[in-house]
């Protein structure tokens, strides 16, 4: 195994060849308008074994605006630790200089004037030059592709994943693992599964009735001379997240104890290496490499989040690849006489005006985009402000989501989930539909209106705050606060469940829930069967087409304390 | 008065547990276990208890409880109207003293199994197990 | 009840002396007696109230069971086999029915 004087050496290296080549600089250089392609795919191979890994794209086929979160809390024994550091403390903690590219890609501040100059992130036929580029230095580059692949744009929602499973079979995957695939259903994912021409892994995927595993739990390659094990670890919480009755004959889970067993398997088979391809979420996978002996790398994903150099827990790598596309995560390693002895990554930005699209990806892409182009590119409004999801609180895509159901469907209160998926738009964006998609699409989007009494409401927001800020990481459920309209609150993430969550007031009025009132109220993305109600994206388009022009104001009806 | 079971089958793209109201009478999970024990103070080695950290669905946890050496066991949920949920008596053809099985909970709450040893003496092993709304997974 | 099917996983052969792990489900409701139907009246509690496993005539595992136990009950035990012989499985309904089941295995 790899000791902890290796691992300092390693990083060592490491952080020399990001001086040398890339991460360090691309920033300023780009700044000074000479960064090139060259030098965000700069060749230095190193080792024997190279991992590709890409998570969360969310069926972003083009590349977006995505501003990372200003709020990303962690309580319990991983507060302050990465991922839970954003703006100026993300950006001190790894040494990044304020205003260049790195900065615009990892953190918020300046996230509208930054875009000006970096432009976009993401689109598959970048992530096809990148992946080609790897390919070029190391042809036999192992491509993991963490799962949330088929599921988030329009095109995807039409076509049921179909234009992803496509674009993932033409860039050459080599195994993933899921999560919102499963909310297309389970016969769907049936369907794809029997047509890829890769393993769709998940170690913790059981049948529900007799208990045993239904998929692959892992793949292995011969590389470098050494036999490379890669296990899937599917999302957790499947059918308590998302809606159980679309998978009614799956069960999820941790599985802590199973992968532990996995893990001496393939040891056993003789790999050298050992990877988790996981959809646990970072701080489950952190809380989970201090319990599970024997692994040498965890490919976070789930939580959307993006580091630029590795976590260690032990003798175990966790990495964290970003989501949308934006990033791709390049990790070559030096695998000999059956352990891992140093390794070079590198976290690399899809900067999408400086990277070359690869032509037949993009032909692809188009071609699946075709059918729904005049849909897709309608443009429904304008919006004056920047509009984004992604945070532990409401971001202002919510608030319109939000300001959408309380008009569109006359209610007191709305609700609005907490995923983590959402591209964002600039200030002076045209509004189009395929953009409303981005932050809606589901398929099980109806927006329902009920009556609940504000106990019932406070029952709810503790609830889910408790799946956000349960000090155990293995109690999280990896999204966000469920976003509310029409109503405010003050939260102490730190206090336990039951006391969390205080002074609701309706902002219209500013007088409090009163617990045995009943508040009309507006919400989507129930997991319960045969919710009706409009579509989320029809309500939102309604919303949007009547105002012409959005312009939100700062939102100050969340108060967070116990930080 | 709401209940939570009201509160879940509405929630906020809630889960759809089908939870046991408080009707009628029925003896708390403490009368349960003394009535088992006798009164003794159960110990705590040898007993082991398998539960998730939070339900799929409350409908259907699986619990294991393993207590070598054990000749009976009891499952009983802590907060449920009805705590008791089974027992068990291992036999002379018994390959363990192990048994998987999978139960109701109306919410987030201990499960214990307390197991008779062939002495007579009396161990117990406890769990939380979480049963939540759900909904917000992104 | 009409719909009521149990299942047994079990090894066709083992060697004497050694356990052997067992796994059935039966499909029933579980009825617990306190639900109440779309009309507000309570449903009856018909449930499997015991089941109860057998190797050769002698006990493997006898199970109370209490409206807790989930709907379509599932219980996995071991039972420690030295001669080939029949698992008996027997579940007890509410209603005065008794479903059972059974299991051949080969020792050697």
């Amino acid at each position: 195994m790899v000791s902890r004087r290796e691992f300092l050496q390693a990083s060592a290296a490491a952080a020399a060849i990001w001086g040398a080549s890339g991460s360090a600089n691309w920033g300023r250089l780009a700044a000074q308008q000479r960064l090139s392609q060259d030098d965000l795919l700069g060749r230095r191979t190193f080792g024997n074994v190279t991992l590709a890994h890409v998570t969360d794209i969310h069926a972003q086929t083009r590349p977006v605006w995505f501003r990372e979160p200003e709020w990303n809390i962690g309580v319990g024994d991983f507060a302050g630790l990465p991922p839970h550091l954003t703006g100026k403390a993300m950006l001190d903690h790894y040494g990044v200089a304020p205003g260049s590219g790195q900065a615009y890609a990892l953190a918020y501040p300046d996230f509208a004037a930054l875009g000006q100059a970096y432009g976009r992130m993401g689109g598959m036929d970048r992530v096809a030059t990148v992946l080609n580029a790897i390919r070029a230095d190391r042809a036999d580059a192992i491509l993991l592709d963490g799962g949330d692949t088929w599921h988030g744009s329009m095109v995807s929602h039409l076509t049921r994943g179909q234009d992803m499973v496509e674009v993932m079979n033409h860039l050459g995957v080599d195994a993933m693992t899921s999560h919102w695939e499963w909310t297309f259903g389970q016969d769907r994912v049936h369907e794809v599964v029997a047509g890829l021409p890769f393993p769709f892994l998940g170690q913790n995927i059981y049948d529900a009735e007799w208990d045993e595993p239904e998929f692959d739990d892992y793949a292995l390659f011969e590389r470098g001379g050494t036999l490379v094990a890669v296990i899937g670890q599917a999302f957790p919480y499947m059918p308590i997240a998302n809606p159980g009755w679309m998978f009614p004959d799956y069960s999820f889970g941790i599985r802590e104890r199973r992968l532990q067993e996995v893990v001496n398997e393939v040891r056993a088979a003789g790999a050298g290496l050992v990877v988790v391809l996981s959809h646990n979420g970072f701080d489950v996978d952190r809380k989970l490499a201090g319990r599970v002996q024997g692994i040498d790398v965890i490919l976070t994903g789930h939580t959307h989040d993006a580091l630029p150099t590795p976590e260690r827990v032990g003798q175990t790598l966790l990495i964290a690849s970003g989501s949308h596309g934006k990033f791709v995560t390049r990790l070559d390693l030096d695998v000999r006489d059956g352990r891992l002895h140093d390794f070079r990554h590198d976290l690399i930005p899809v900067f999408s005006d400086i990277i070359v699209p690869d032509p037949d990806m993009a032909a692809l892409i188009d071609r699946h985009r075709a059918p729904h182009k005049d849909a897709l590119e309608e443009v429904l409004g304008t919006t004056e402000s920047l509009l984004f999801r992604r945070g532990n609180f409401n971001g202002t895509w919510d608030d319109l989501i939000c300001n959408a159901m309380l008009e569109e469907r006359d209610a007191e209160i709305a609700l609005s989930p907490g995923v983590r998926w959402g591209a964002s738009l600039m200030p002076g964006d045209a509004i189009t539909r395929e953009a409303v998609f981005n932050v809606t699409a589901m398929t099980y989007g109806q927006c329902y209106r009920i009556e609940m009494t504000g106990e019932m409401l406070h029952t709810i927001m503790e609830d889910v705050a408790d799946n956000l800020f349960n000090p155990d990481p293995y109690l999280q459920q990896g999204g966000d606060m469920v976003r509310v309209g029409g109503m405010g609150y003050t939260i102490d993430v730190s206090a336990p469940m039951g006391n969390r969550i205080t002074g609701m007031h309706l902002i219209a009025t500013g007088e409090a829930l009163d617990p045995a009132r009943n508040y009309s109220v507006a919400g989507w993305a129930s997991v319960n069967e045969g919710t009706e109600g409009p579509q989320i994206w029809d309500v939102v388009e309604a919303h949007v087409r009547r105002h012409g022009t959005i312009r939100l104001d700062p939102n100050t009806s969340v108060t967070v304390r116990g930080v | 008065m709401l209940t939570r079971r009201q509160t879940l089958a509405v929630g906020a793209g809630g889960l759809a547990v089908t939870m046991l109201p408080a009707v009628g009478w029925s003896a708390t999970a403490d009368d349960i276990i003394a009535a088992f024990t006798g009164g003794a103070t159960p110990g705590s080695d040898g007993i082991f208890l398998d539960v998730p950290e939070i339900a799929e669905n409350g409908n259907t946890v699986p619990v294991g409880v393993n207590a070598p050496g054990a000749e009976e066991i009891i499952i009983v949920a802590t907060d449920n109207p009805q705590p008791g949920v089974a027992t068990f008596r291992f036999g002379e053809a018994a390959g363990s003293h192990s048994v998987s099985t999978r139960i109701r909970l109306g919410g987030t709450q201990d499960v214990v199994a307390v197991a008779r040893m062939a002495d007579g003496s009396f161990v117990q092993a406890a769990a939380e197990v979480k049963v939540t709304i759900g909904g917000c997974g992104g | 009840m009409s719909d009521v099917r149990p299942r047994i996983r079990a090894p066709r052969d083992a060697a004497a002396g050694s356990s052997v792990n067992i796994r059935t489900l039966i499909s029933h409701p579980m009825e617990s007696g306190t639900r109440r139907d779309s009309d507000g009246t309570l449903v009856p509690r018909q449930i499997i109230n015991r089941f109860a496993c057998t190797f050769n005539g002698r006990s493997v595992i006898d199970m109370d069971i209490e409206p807790g136990v989930s709907a379509n009950p599932y219980i996995e035990f071991d039972a420690v086999v030295d001669e080939s012989g029949t698992f008996e499985f027997t579940w007890y309904d509410d209603d005065g029915t008794v479903y059972s089941a059974t299991h051949e295995i080969a020792v050697s």
